[in-house]
């Protein structure tokens, strides 16, 4: 949906970590909260709202995210809440709050634990318990599936994929990367992003709220979920994504995206579904921090925007097997008219 | 701000094992009949909002991904909300907070656990390196905020029965019921087993699959409706730490800030006076004294005299949970999404033989973790 004139919010802090100390969060997140909140000029205090997302299957626990609340310092209590998701969509539900006048500022953030077990077995429970994860098919081999489907199609090829890793590390070219073996045929080890350890927080402010503060402005934020069934969808389009976009305002003007893209061929993918010209900018992440990764791409675009490199900047995010939900967040350096 | 209303509820029959049932199906029980309850078709549901407590109680991460067509939010925008045992609560919230954000005309609110797909017992005892266990098992833990509660304010050791008399005789009037004990009685409730001193077997919520949905429309669409709707006139949701310095596990603060929000959110100040019926978390029969002291309906230590003298039975001043209660059915991701139901077809009129007559302002409450985590709402006859 839009912000209109009347309602807008916008990004004024932005920290994170590519660490995670232990499962709960907590020794990662206190100075995240507080880097965050110091770029914001705000006190924990003056926060009206906290959102967060984490998963108990990566932190292998039930409750995960209950022990994370303790970074905060809730005491005396706070507005709080928490979905089972990618902390972007976290942002999203205090950016509602925002636009619904229930609060005037908030902090989401998003943390995870990836190297404490083996994501791509884990990743598998995410399938139909009934019919595909008694199979246990790795998120790896998932994937190389929809790799396989694009490189049939003649949207990219094997070169295309390791043209993106190389864009991604630096000194790396294209012609070492395609000698190396393959992790899952079609795909190398540079095609699967590293499942790294993180955490990330940013704060949001009503435009009252905002006073002075550099600011990036949310001028849409859209998401959308396909139905997962591999044959219920051309697995080579990225529909859910395409409808982000439009629900985010479209993409027009964009200078620089910081696309969430788990794997080389999703990049690819993502950037057909969403439209974007190849003169568009690529934010570069070296790891898939995940749980915070989507909230991350929120703070890096809006960090381009504050940083006066891009007028108009778009964030994305991605959930389950095969980019399945899409989210897609619009910032810009002025507010919108 | 926006007006917000619940156009329409639906639940499922709530039993230990819904083995006729997958997930799919069961949420599907729920949301069908709340979309007929609603007079609304598929096309005019806009979002989807999903809550259930952890994932480790079916064995499936994030289980709304493969349920995303099941919702029918396949093409739509999906949030999967998790607060722990107030999550059904928090989901009905975050709907509502999407249409008074002006992002939705209709909302569809749903949550369910299947708890016989998996063993909770096994999801709450894993004990990962570096991290505090969570007690297994929710007697062990209330079991001393109880006593606590008891020594405080010298409770007569009855008032727990009365309160499980109360609910499951409630319960019985309700279809969808887990437990339906017309019989109980206070004798045979101080007869069963005592499990966590002093919480008897029959004062203890049971395991149940179940799930539960709720259509919320902003106002346009609930003046299109051609039934009564229940508008919601105020949501508040608090938190605080599982334990501090000065942590009140009796009356915890974030509950009492959470109410205290709530009523002058509603514009309310005398809550006992101008609500008309409660549906309380009460997952133990003895919390429905202590959340009625908690939640500002009478003073601290007052809360077991309401109980005794009757008043919150059917027919009393303030009827609590008329539904039979989470004492009934504990399908726990959605045991706060079934309060928040609840006090809704109170006020709609569509609450059948548990039916608090005239009611016209209801409260619906949650809550989760180690009564930390609160969520409530107050839905009314009029906006």
């Amino acid at each position: 949906m839009n912000g209109t004139a009347e309602s807008r919010v916008a990004v004024i802090g932005f920290a994170a970590a590519d660490v995670s100390v232990t499962t709960s969060g907590v020794e990662t997140l206190a100075p995240v909260f507080e880097a965050a909140l110091g770029q914001a000029g705000l006190e924990r205090r003056e926060i009206d709202f906290w959102c967060s997302g984490s998963s108990d299957y990566l932190a292998g626990r039930a409750f995960s995210f209950v022990n994370a609340v303790d970074a905060i310092g809730a005491v005396p209590p706070i507005a709080e809440s928490h979905v089972e998701m990618d902390a972007a969509w976290a942002l999203y539900e205090a950016y509602i709050k925002i636009l619904a006048g229930e609060a005037s500022t908030a902090l989401v953030y998003g943390f995870g634990k990836g190297t404490a077990g083996d994501p791509a077995r884990v990743l598998a429970l995410q399938l139909d318990p009934y019919t595909v994860a008694p199979l246990w098919p790795d998120s790896i081999s998932v994937a190389a599936l929809q790799a396989r489907l694009g490189i049939d199609a003649g949207l990219f090829s094997e070169r295309d994929l390791a043209a993106v890793a190389a864009g991604r590390e630096e000194a790396s070219c294209v012609e070492t990367l395609l000698d190396r073996p393959y992790l899952r045929m079609p795909l190398r080890e540079h095609d699967v992003a590293r499942v790294a350890d993180g955490a990330s927080a940013v704060v949001l402010a009503a435009a009252d709220r905002v006073g002075g503060r550099r600011a990036a402005w949310i001028s849409g934020i859209g998401h959308r979920v396909d139905p997962q069934g591999f044959g219920e969808r051309d697995l080579t389009a990225v529909p859910s994504a395409s409808a982000a976009a439009v629900d985010a305002g479209g993409l027009d003007g964009v200078q620089v995206a910081a696309l969430h893209a788990p794997f080389t061929h999703q990049e690819l993918l993502l950037r057909r579904a969403l439209g974007l010209p190849d003169a568009v900018r690529t934010v570069a992440f070296g790891a898939d921090a995940m749980f915070s990764a989507g909230l991350s791409r929120i703070g890096a675009a809006a960090g381009e925007v504050m940083a006066g490199r891009a007028s108009v900047a778009a964030a994305h995010a991605t959930a389950g097997p095969l980019l399945q939900q899409n989210l897609v967040c619009v910032l810009t350096a002025e507010v919108a008219a | 701000m926006r007006r917000a209303a619940v156009l329409g509820t639906g639940q499922t029959h709530h039993r230990t094992r819904r083995t006729d049932v997958s997930m799919a199906g069961l949420c599907r029980e729920a949301i069908d009949r709340a979309l007929a309850d609603a007079g609304v078709g598929w096309e005019q549901i806009d979002a989807v909002v999903l809550g259930k407590a952890p994932d480790l109680f079916e064995g499936v991460m994030m289980p709304e991904l493969f349920l995303a067509s099941a919702l029918g939010a396949a093409g739509k925008p999906l949030l999967r909300v998790h607060t722990a045992g107030s999550v059904g609560g928090a989901t009905a919230i975050v709907a509502t907070s999407l249409v008074r954000a002006g992002a939705h005309r209709r909302v569809l609110a749903v949550a369910f656990e299947k708890q016989s797909e998996s063993n909770a017992m096994w999801a709450l005892s894993i004990q990962p390196p570096f991290s505090a266990p969570i007690t297994a098992g929710a007697g062990g833990y209330f079991a001393p905020h109880i006593r606590s509660y008891i020594r405080r304010f010298g409770v007569p050791g009855h008032i727990g029965a009365l309160v499980a008399v109360k609910d499951r005789r409630n319960g019985a009037l309700n279809p969808y019921a887990h437990l339906r004990q017309p019989e109980i009685t206070r004798e045979s409730v101080q007869a069963s087993t005592m499990l966590w001193d002093p919480i008897r077997y029959d004062e203890t919520c049971p395991s149940s699959d179940g799930a539960c949905a709720v259509v919320i429309g902003d106002q346009q669409a609930a003046e299109a409706s051609e039934r009564q709707v229940a508008w919601i006139r105020a949501t508040s949701m608090r938190t605080e730490p599982t334990f501090y310095a000065g942590k009140d596990h009796v009356n915890p603060r974030a509950g009492a800030t959470a109410a205290a929000a709530l009523w002058a959110a509603a514009g309310i100040k005398d809550p006992l006076d101008e609500v008309d019926v409660a549906e309380l978390y009460v997952p133990f029969s003895w919390f429905e004294p202590m959340w009625l002291e908690n939640v500002g309906f009478v003073g601290q230590g007052q809360g077991w005299k309401l109980v005794e003298s009757g008043e919150t039975a059917l027919g009393g001043a303030l009827p609590v949970n008329p539904s039979g209660g989470v004492l009934c059915s504990n399908p726990i991701g959605a045991s706060g999404l079934l309060r928040f139901a609840e006090a809704a077809m109170q006020v709609m009129g569509r609450a059948g033989e548990h039916q608090v007559a005239g009611a016209s302002t209801a409260l619906g409450h949650a809550y989760g973790g180690g009564s930390q985590f609160f969520s409530m709402w107050v839905v009314g006859r009029n906006p």
